[in-house]
C-alpha cells in the first residue's frame, strides 16, 4: 500500500537534517496558519491559484523562485560553512548529508529558482511588450506553473520525508544507478525533473505561438524589444531541449525501477551515453537561462542611458546566433570522457565560437551607454556589475574551452568559479535588474533604492568574495565537492569564501528588507503613470498593474521603441473614441489540479505506491479530456466595464507629477550631448 | 486587425475565433516537433545500444519481417481512413466522420494488439527489456510509439463522443484537424521505425 514508505523515512540519522525537516514543516504550517488568520484562502483561490492572467501567474512564479533561491542559498551556506572548516576534521555535516547538499543546491537553483524567475519575466512583460492582451494559451500557462511549483514541492518534501539525492545535479551513472544509489534520493531528482520539465516545454510552445502570432499591429520582429527577441530565443530552445532531458531521466528510471540497461555498466548499457543526452538539454539550458537576461540588460541600459539601444540589429543576430550555437557545445562538459582529439576539437572550436557573439552584445551595451546620460538606478548598478564580472566569467570559459586546458582543470573549484561567474552575473543579476526595473509595472509600486543599493553592493562584493578563491584553489588541485580536506593551504582561500557568502547572505536579507520597506511605503512609491522611469517599450504604455486585458485599445507599432515614439509624437495615453466588448479567459482550477496529481503521481513513483501513480495518472488525464472537451472557456469584458477601468486609469494619470522630461533629453547614437539640445 | 474587423460584432467574434484556432494548430505543429526531439534521442539511443545485446537475442533472432509488415499495413491504412474522416468532416458528413473514426480506431485497436503480441511473445522468451541495452533501447522506442498511438485511441474514442453530442462545430471541427495531424505524425514514427529498427534488424 505504502510501497517502501516506512517511518525510517524521517530524517532520524541526523541533527542537522532534522532541524531542516522541522524548519520546512514549520515554515509552512506558519504561512498557512497565516492565511488562515487573514482568511485568505478564497481570495488566493479565486484571484490567483486559479487565475489564467498570465501577469498573476508571472508574479506566483517569480514568488516561487525567491523562495526556492532562499532555499538554494541555504545549502549554499553549509557547503561553505562546511568546507570552512574541515580541514582534517569531519567539519559538522557527514559526508551523505553534505552531498545531498550540493545535489539539491544545484538542482533548485537551476531547476527551480532560475527557471520559474525567468519563466515568470518573461509571462509578466513578454505580452505587454509586443501589445497583446494575453498569452496564446492561458490555460496551459497556468498549467505549467502548477507542473513547475509540483517539482520544487518534491525536492522540499525530500527534506522531511526520505533523503535527497546524493549524485549531483546532474546525476551521472553509474553512481545514480540503483547498485550504487539504491534508496529514493534519485529518483526525487528524476520525478521533480520529469514534473517541472514538462511544465517547461510547455512554457516554451507557449510563448513561440504567443511570440510569433499575438504581436499588435505594426509589431514586426524587427520591431520587437530585444527582451522580446531574447524571450522567443528562450522559449525555442525550451521546446527543443527539455525533451532531452525527459527522455534522459525517464530512461534513468526505466533503469532503477524495470531494470532495463541504458546506462549500466554491463548488459550492452552505455553510460556516457547519459552525458551526451544530459547535456544536449543541458547547454542549450544555459543560454535559456542567459538569453532572458542579456535582454533585461538591454531594457535596462537603453532605459537608463536614455538612448536609443546602439546596434539592435546586431544584438537581435547575437541572440539568434547564440540559440543556434547553444546546440553545438555539449561535449564540452566532458571532454575527459575520452573522445578523440578531433571530436574534442571540434566542440572546443564551437565553444571558443559562441563567445563572439556574446562579445558583440558587450560592445553593443557599452556603445549604447556611451553619450548616454546614465541614471544609477539599482537595475542599471547590476547591469555594469554584470559586464565587467561577465567578461571574467567569459574568458575562464574560453580557457576551459581548450581540451588540454580543461583536462587539468575539470572537476576542479575553477570549474564551480567558471559557471557560477557566468549564472550570478549572467542570469541571477539580470533577474534582479529585472526585479527593479518592472516591480513597479507588475505591483502598482516602485521598490525602495536604497535597501536595493544595500542589497546590490552586498552580492555584488560577496560575489566576488566568495568565487574568486575558487579560481585559485582550482589552480592549487583542489576537486569541487570536497566533504573534507587534509591540505591545510586551501582553507584560508575557503575561509574568504565563506566570508563572500556571509555577504551574499546580508544581499538577500536586504533584498526581503526592500521588499517589506516597499510594500510599506507603497502609497509614497506609488506609480501613477505606469511610465515610473521614461520607458520606451509598450508595457510602459499601460497601468502599472495593467488591467486584466492589458490594452484597451491594442496599440499601433511604428517602430522600434514603440511607446518612446508614441510619447515624441504626442499620441501616447490617448483616450479612444469608443471601447470595445474584450473576450477574456475564464479562470480555471485545472491547472492547479494537474499540478497537485502530478505531485502526488510523483511522490508515489519515488517510494514506489504503484497504485497511486494509476490513480493520479488516470485523473490528470480526466482533466485533460474534460478541459479538451470544454467550448465555454471565454467571458467577455464588456465595453461598459472596460470604459470603467479606463477612466479610472485616466483619474490616476492626472493625479500623477508632470513627467520631468527635461532631464531626459531623447538621445539616438551619434546626436550630441543629450540635454545641449532638444 | 481591429479595424478590419470590428465593422459588425459577429465578424469580429468570428475572426476572434479564427486567430485562437490558428493559433491552437501552431501551437500544436510545435508540440509535435519536441514529440520528434523525444523519438530522435530514443533513435539515436537504439541505434549506439543496438549492438550491445550483451551476449543475448539479437534482432534476427527476435524480429519477424511478415509481423511487422501487417503492423505497418494497419497503420498506413489506418492513416488513409482518418484521411477519409477529414473529407467526410470538410463535406459536413456527419455519420461519414463517425464511421471513418470508428475503422481508423479499429485499425489502431489492431496495430496496438499485435505489437503487445509481439513483446509478449519477445518477454516470454526471455528476451524482455532488462536483458540487454540493444532489447531496452528497442522496447522503450517501439513502445513509446506504442503508448503514443494508445493515447491517439482514446482521443479519437472521446472525439467520436465529442461529433455525436455536438455535432460538427466550428471547436469540434479544428479538435478533429489535430488530432489528424496526431495520426499522421505517429505514422511518419513508424515509417522511421520499420526502416531504422525492423530492417536492418532482419536483413
Amino acid at each position: 500500500m505504502l510501497g517502501r514508505l516506512t517511518i525510517e523515512a524521517l530524517p532520524l540519522y541526523s541533527a542537522v537534517a532534522m532541524g531542516g525537516a522541522l524548519i520546512t514543516v514549520f515554515g509552512t504550517l506558519a504561512v498557512m496558519a497565516v492565511i488562515t488568520w487573514f482568511k485568505a484562502w478564497g481570495y488566493l483561490f479565486r484571484e490567483w491559484f486559479t487565475s489564467v492572467d498570465h501577469k498573476k501567474i508571472g508574479i506566483m512564479y517569480v514568488t516561487l523562485a525567491l523562495i526556492m533561491l532562499l532555499r538554494g542559498f541555504v545549502d549554499a551556506i553549509m557547503m561553505r560553512t562546511q568546507q570552512a572548516i574541515a580541514v582534517n576534521s569531519e567539519g559538522y555535516l557527514p559526508p551523505d548529508h553534505f552531498d545531498q547538499i550540493f545535489s539539491s543546491h544545484g538542482t533548485i537553483m537551476i531547476f527551480f529558482m532560475a527557471m520559474p524567475f525567468l519563466t515568470g519575466l518573461i509571462n509578466i512583460i513578454v505580452p505587454q511588450q509586443i501589445g497583446a492582451r494575453d498569452v496564446a494559451f492561458p490555460y496551459m500557462n497556468s498549467m505549467s506553473l502548477w507542473l513547475t511549483a509540483a517539482g520544487a514541492a518534491l525536492v522540499m518534501v525530500s527534506l522531511v520525508i526520505g533523503k535527497f539525492s546524493t549524485a549531483g545535479w546532474t546525476a551521472y551513472p553509474p553512481y545514480s544507478g540503483i547498485e550504487y544509489s539504491p534508496y529514493v534520493g534519485v529518483d526525487y531528482w528524476i520525478w521533480a525533473v520529469l514534473i517541472s520539465g514538462i511544465g517547461s516545454t510547455l512554457t516554451g510552445i507557449n510563448f513561440i505561438v504567443t511570440i510569433l502570432k499575438k504581436r499588435a499591429p505594426g509589431m514586426f520582429l524587427m520591431r520587437m524589444p530585444l527582451f522580446t527577441w531574447t524571450a522567443l530565443c528562450t522559449a525555442i530552445l525550451m521546446a527543443f531541449a527539455f525533451p532531452a532531458i525527459t527522455v534522459v531521466a525517464t530512461m534513468l528510471e526505466l533503469d532503477r525501477v524495470a531494470g532495463m540497461h541504458f546506462f549500466t555498466n554491463g548488459d550492452g548499457g552505455n553510460m556516457m551515453m547519459f552525458a551526451n543526452l544530459l547535456w544536449i538539454w543541458g547547454h542549450p539550458e544555459v543560454y535559456i537561462l542567459i538569453l532572458p537576461a542579456f535582454g533585461i540588460y538591454s531594457s535596462v541600459v537603453t532605459t537608463f542611458s536614455s538612448k536609443r539601444l546602439f546596434g539592435y540589429t546586431s544584438l537581435v543576430w547575437a541572440t539568434c546566433a547564440i540559440a543556434i550555437l547553444s546546440f553545438t557545445v555539449w561535449l564540452h562538459h566532458f571532454f575527459t570522457m575520452g573522445s578523440s582529439a578531433n571530436v574534442n576539437a571540434f566542440f572546443g572550436i564551437t565553444t571558443m565560437i559562441i563567445a563572439v557573439p556574446t562579445g558583440v552584445k558587450v560592445f553593443d551595451w557599452l556603445f549604447t551607454m556611451y553619450r548616454g546620460r546614465i541614471r544609477f538606478h539599482v537595475s542599471m548598478m547590476y547591469t555594469i556589475a554584470f559586464i565587467v564580472t561577465f567578461v571574467i566569467g567569459g574568458m575562464t570559459g574560453v580557457l576551459l574551452a581548450l581540451p588540454p586546458a580543461d583536462y587539468l582543470m575539470h572537476n576542479s573549484t575553477f570549474l564551480v568559479a567558471h559557471f557560477h561567474n557566468m549564472l550570478i552575473p549572467g542570469a541571477l543579476f539580470g533577474y534582479f535588474a529585472a526585479l527593479n526595473l518592472w516591480f513597479p509595472k507588475a505591483m502598482g509600486f516602485k521598490l525602495d533604492e536604497k535597501w536595493g543599493k544595500r542589497s546590490f553592493w552586498c552580492w555584488v562584493i560577496g560575489f566576488y568574495l566568495a568565487f574568486m578563491p575558487l579560481y585559485l584553489l582550482g589552480f592549487m588541485g583542489m576537486p569541487r565537492r570536497m566533504e573534507h580536506y587534509d591540505t591545510a593551504a586551501w582553507q584560508p582561500w575557503l575561509i574568504v569564501a565563506f566570508v563572500g557568502a556571509v555577504l551574499i547572505l546580508f544581499g538577500l536579507a536586504f533584498l526581503i528588507v526592500q521588499i517589506a520597506v516597499s510594500f510599506r511605503n507603497r502609497a509614497a512609491l506609488r506609480d501613477w503613470t505606469g511610465d515610473p522611469w521614461h520607458g520606451r517599450t509598450l508595457e510602459w504604455a499601460i497601468a502599472s498593474p495593467p488591467p486584466p486585458y492589458n490594452f484597451a485599445v491594442l496599440p499601433k507599432v511604428e517602430g522600434l521603441d514603440a511607446f518612446h515614439m508614441m510619447k515624441d509624437a504626442g499620441t501616447a495615453y490617448q483616450r479612444p473614441a469608443r471601447y470595445e466588448d474584450i473576450p477574456m479567459p475564464k479562470n480555471s482550477l485545472f491547472g492547479m489540479a494537474i499540478g497537485a496529481f502530478a505531485f502526488v503521481l510523483g511522490f508515489a513513483a519515488v517510494w514506489h505506491m504503484w497504485w497511486l501513480v494509476a490513480a493520479s495518472a488516470i485523473l490528470c488525464a480526466v482533466i485533460v479530456i474534460i478541459r479538451a472537451s470544454s467550448d465555454n472557456t471565454e467571458y467577455v469584458m464588456t465595453a461598459a466595464e472596460v470604459e470603467a477601468i479606463e477612466n479610472q486609469r485616466f483619474e490616476d494619470l492626472a493625479k500623477a507629477p508632470p513627467p520631468d522630461l527635461e532631464h531626459i533629453p531623447v538621445g539616438v547614437p551619434g546626436a550630441p550631448i543629450p540635454g545641449t539640445s532638444s | 486587425m481591429s479595424d478590419t474587423t470590428a465593422a459588425t460584432p459577429a465578424g469580429a467574434e468570428a475572426a476572434h475565433d479564427a486567430e485562437r484556432y490558428a493559433e491552437k494548430d501552431f501551437g500544436f505543429w510545435i508540440y509535435l516537433m519536441t514529440d520528434a526531439v523525444i523519438f530522435a534521442l530514443l533513435f539515436a539511443t537504439y541505434i549506439v545500444l543496438s549492438r550491445g545485446t550483451a551476449g543475448g537475442p539479437t534482432g534476427s533472432d527476435l524480429f519477424s519481417l511478415p509481423h511487422t509488415f501487417g503492423e505497418t499495413m494497419l497503420l498506413l491504412v489506418s492513416s488513409t481512413t482518418f484521411g477519409m474522416a477529414s473529407l467526410a468532416a470538410r463535406a459536413g458528413n456527419r455519420g461519414g466522420v463517425l464511421a471513418w473514426l470508428a475503422i481508423t480506431a479499429v485499425l489502431g485497436l489492431a496495430f496496438v494488439g499485435m505489437e503487445i503480441q509481439e513483446f509478449a511473445g519477445m518477454i516470454a522468451k526471455g528476451a524482455g527489456p532488462d536483458r540487454s541495452g540493444f532489447l531496452s533501447g528497442f522496447f522503450t522506442l517501439v513502445g513509446t510509439h506504442g503508448v503514443h498511438v494508445s493515447v491517439g485511441l482514446i482521443s479519437i474514442v472521446v472525439m467520436m463522443g465529442q461529433i455525436a453530442t455536438k455535432g460538427l462545430t466550428v471547436p469540434v471541427l479544428s479538435r478533429l484537424m489535430r488530432l489528424a495531424l496526431f495520426w499522421h505524425f505517429l505514422d511518419i514514427v513508424w515509417i522511421g521505425i520499420f526502416s531504422v529498427v525492423y530492417l536492418p534488424g532482419v536483413l
